[in-house]
């Protein structure tokens, strides 16, 4: 039920609907819930819908952040956003 | 045939009846026996065992990208006389049309059947055909029979898997299953992915050319690989581990899998074979699929080993091993 | 982003992370996952298996369809079986046993019982078909929420009148509290849920960790993730810290998605809810406000579905909550299978013990 996968924004249409692209296969989905969404965005997509947007930039740097785990081991110097 | 749709009196026996045979199945089906309108059809047969298969078809939609519910029976019943280690000769087909049916919709169907029964090298011999009210029937749904006589020498069996057998697939899993669901009512999502349905004698002749000790082959159709593979391994007693890594998969039906939370080992697929074949004689196996139309992506997906009777194990991208379970209940309804 | 996506699966980052809890596992500890998908992501990529001796790994309530009581499905059997009413939902809600029933039995007997992938298609069927009354089953925790609410807000809106919501819908947050209440189960830390957490952020989980002293990492889905959401946790408990923290960066914000938090409030208000096995949790569940009751199914149709009543054998009540393993079930591969059901933890494709059964080879 909490199966949300990541998807690109291909396509604005009316009504506040999207289509998106997931490894090639598109779908129809509504962008209320990330109204900033636009062409080329990243979002989340679950049950018909949109439900956050994914910044690519910060993903990229999230996966540069973990591979350091490789190097600075047990001292924890990994950032985690300590929420 | 002067009217555009299926009338229930088309079924009647009567002339109107007649009249459909005359010019639609027949015009197109084209076959001696056929020609005879015999009730059955008188057919010289080869010394030797013969298989014999049958299979009902009741895929919906009727049409789907990559193919339609004909080009499916001719193929699907092709393919299971051929995984018998038999040359597929005659296939039987029985229609059940639902009034208002329309014409052109079935000439449709029947040239598609014409078409890959003409790639196998088969022959349409003899039919039926009856016409429900409408509100049954959903359409058309097709019945076949396929005979074929077993290979020389050639004795393949389920049973027959041993620990050390290399796992061959013959191309990208869950094209079949993506493309039917693509163009479900209330489902729809756009893709590019056509469905796999073809036949696969011929590759399944060159693979028993190439390597004649092939313990068995089997098309994972309803259940996918999951229910292929968890078979053979149940019928044979041993275990099967499959390596994710090697098992080819469409980047679009990895992608509409995720979508919809389907597992793409138990998605069906209508034009792949797997064999089960001797570490010895794998290469060669292989390199007979990759020859073959249909077979370019073959692949090594997998080991038969020891273990308890009936468990496949997928070792997976990550490193770590779980069972492939087989499908529960109807993850894809009318799928073929 | 599609190779980023690739790279949590990375299977040397991976076993390196699994060395890393290893160091940090100084003592057993016991980590609860409440999300479905947790469950599965787990048991799907073997994730057990490859943990240190110390870390046990148990799944909690997590499964939305397995939560799901009795009297709620029998409530939503009944609404099937008045004349002109279509039941849409989600597929895994299908089969899920009732006091006496399951929407697929129900199904087989000739009830309009459709599954729809988004409740966007309940509505187009409302449109499509005017002679009929749609009713939309709403299960799921906030990850689906804001979604139901943007669907009825939208109702309202074209003026639909022949479409409502059984709003099924619980909460996490009040969960964990009851779960780190509970005398029999005992839990060092929490990996809290990614998508729910993509909603509310992780300010509504810090009270577990302020007023309990138990940790909680948001963690996401891929190996990767889910094995760094524990290596995070097995940190906090060797330094005895008890923060709530974000493992699962590129799909969490700190507040969460504003938007969809607004939605929730405006359409739901907390009530109380009664989880299967667990009991009445109060304010985790979520009422349809006021203001949009047009579009409540329990106001609309006037029906009285039994007395509910337990399933006999069932154990799922303590699966859920975490007291035994799927496998210490009585039951489980004996009588209970996925061919033959008898609770939902073993029905839902994101239940506890469908997800053992299915990828380890206990109950075989």
């Amino acid at each position: 039920m909490c199966l949300a996968i990541p998807a690109k924004v291909v396509l604005m249409n009316e009504g506040g609907m999207a289509e998106v692209d997931i490894h090639g296969v598109t779908r129809t989905v509504s962008l209320s819930l990330t109204p900033d969404a636009e062409i080329g965005s990243w979002v989340l997509i679950h049950a018909g819908f949109s439900i956050q947007m994914v910044d690519e930039e910060f993903a990229n740097e999230s996966w540069e952040l973990i591979k350091q785990i490789e190097w600075d081991d047990s001292d924890g110097t990994l950032e985690a956003a300590s929420a | 045939m002067r009217s555009d749709r299926i009338l229930l009196s088309h079924g009647s026996g009567g002339t109107m009846m007649r009249e459909l045979i005359e010019d639609v199945f027949i015009a197109r089906f084209n076959d001696e026996a056929l020609l005879r309108m015999d009730d059955a059809a008188s057919l010289e047969v080869p010394a030797g065992r013969i298989a014999l298969t049958t299979d009902t078809y009741v895929v919906t939609p009727r049409f789907f990208p990559g193919g339609d519910i004909g080009k499916l029976a001719v193929a699907g019943t092709v393919n299971d006389v051929a995984t018998a280690g038999a040359v597929p000769m005659f296939l039987t087909v029985g229609f059940v049309l639902e009034e208002g049916l329309m014409v052109e919709e079935l000439i449709r169907i029947l040239d598609s059947m014409v078409s890959v029964a003409a790639e196998a090298g088969v022959r349409i011999v003899t039919g039926d055909t009856k016409v429900v009210e409408r509100g049954h029937g959903d359409g058309i749904y097709i019945n076949t029979a396929g005979v074929g006589v077993v290979r020389e020498g050639v004795d393949l069996s389920s049973s027959h898997c041993k620990p050390g057998d290399v796992v061959l697939l013959s191309g990208t899993l869950g094209d079949h299953g993506i493309a039917v669901m693509s163009v479900r009512e209330g489902l729809s999502f756009g893709t590019d992915i056509l469905s796999d349905a073809a036949p696969l004698n011929h590759l399944v002749g060159a693979v028993l050319d190439a390597a004649p000790d092939v313990r068995c082959f089997r098309d994972p159709t309803r259940g996918g690989l999951a229910s292929c593979l968890n078979e053979l391994a149940g019928a044979s007693g041993v275990s099967m581990t499959v390596d994710e890594n090697a098992v080819p998969v469409r980047e679009q039906v990895r992608g509409a899998c995720e979508m919809l939370g389907y597992d793409v080992y138990q998605v069906a697929n209508e034009g792949k074979m797997v064999a089960i074949v001797p570490p010895e004689q794998a290469d060669a196996a292989l390199a007979a699929m990759r020859a073959s139309r249909y077979g370019e992506e073959a692949a090594i997906i997998g080991q038969v080993t020891e273990g308890p009777a009936g468990r496949v194990y997928v070792q997976t991208t990550f490193g770590a091993r779980r069972i492939m379970d087989m499908l529960v209940g109807e993850q894809l309804p009318r799928i073929c | 982003m599609a190779d980023v996506q690739a790279a949590w699966r990375d299977p040397e980052l991976a076993k390196h992370l699994v060395e890393l809890i290893g160091k940090a596992a100084d003592r057993p500890m016991k980590l609860m996952e409440v999300c479905g998908t947790h469950t599965v992501a787990i048991a799907r990529f073997g994730l057990r298996a490859v943990m240190p001796e110390n870390i046990t790994l148990l799944s909690g309530p997590g499964c939305p369809v397995c939560v799901t009581a009795n009297r709620d499905i029998d409530l939503a059997i009944e609404f099937s079986r008045v004349p002109g009413v279509v039941i849409t939902t989600f597929g895994d809600m299908m089969k899920v046993p009732g006091s006496y029933s399951s929407l697929a039995r129900e199904k087989s007997e000739g009830r309009d019982v459709r599954i729809v992938y988004s409740p966007l298609d309940a509505i187009k069927m409302a449109q499509n078909e005017p002679d009929k009354q749609v009713v939309f089953l709403g299960v799921g925790f906030e990850t689906t929420v804001p979604i139901i609410a943007a669907t009825i807000k939208q109702a309202a809106a074209l003026g639909i009148e022949n479409f409502s919501v059984q709003c099924v819908h619980k909460t996490v947050p009040g969960a964990l509290e009851a779960l780190v209440n509970d005398p029999d189960v005992h839990i060092d830390g929490f990996i809290l849920p990614g998508h729910v957490s993509t909603i509310i952020g992780p300010e509504p989980y810090r009270f577990i960790a302020e007023r309990y002293h138990v940790p909680g990492v948001v963690t996401g889905f891929e190996p990767v993730d889910v094995l760094q959401g524990v290596w995070m946790l097995a940190k906090q408990l060797q330094e005895g810290r008890a923060e709530v923290e974000i493992a699962y960066q590129r799909g969490v914000n700190a507040d969460g998605n504003p938007t969809a938090k607004a939605l929730i409030e405006e359409v739901f208000e907390p009530i109380d809810a009664e989880w299967r096995g667990i009991g009445v949790i109060p304010g985790t569940g979520l009422g349809i406000r006021e203001a949009f009751s047009t579009w409540d199914a329990a106001k609309r149709f006037d029906v009285t579905p039994p007395e509910p009543r337990a399933i006999p054998g069932c154990q799922c009540g303590e699966v859920l909550r975490g007291a035994i393993l799927p496998f210490q079930c009585r039951i489980f591969g004996k009588g209970c299978t996925p061919e033959h059901p008898i609770g939902p933890c073993m029905v839902s494709s994101e239940g506890s013990c469908a997800a053992y059964y299915r990828y380890t080879d206990y109950g075989r």
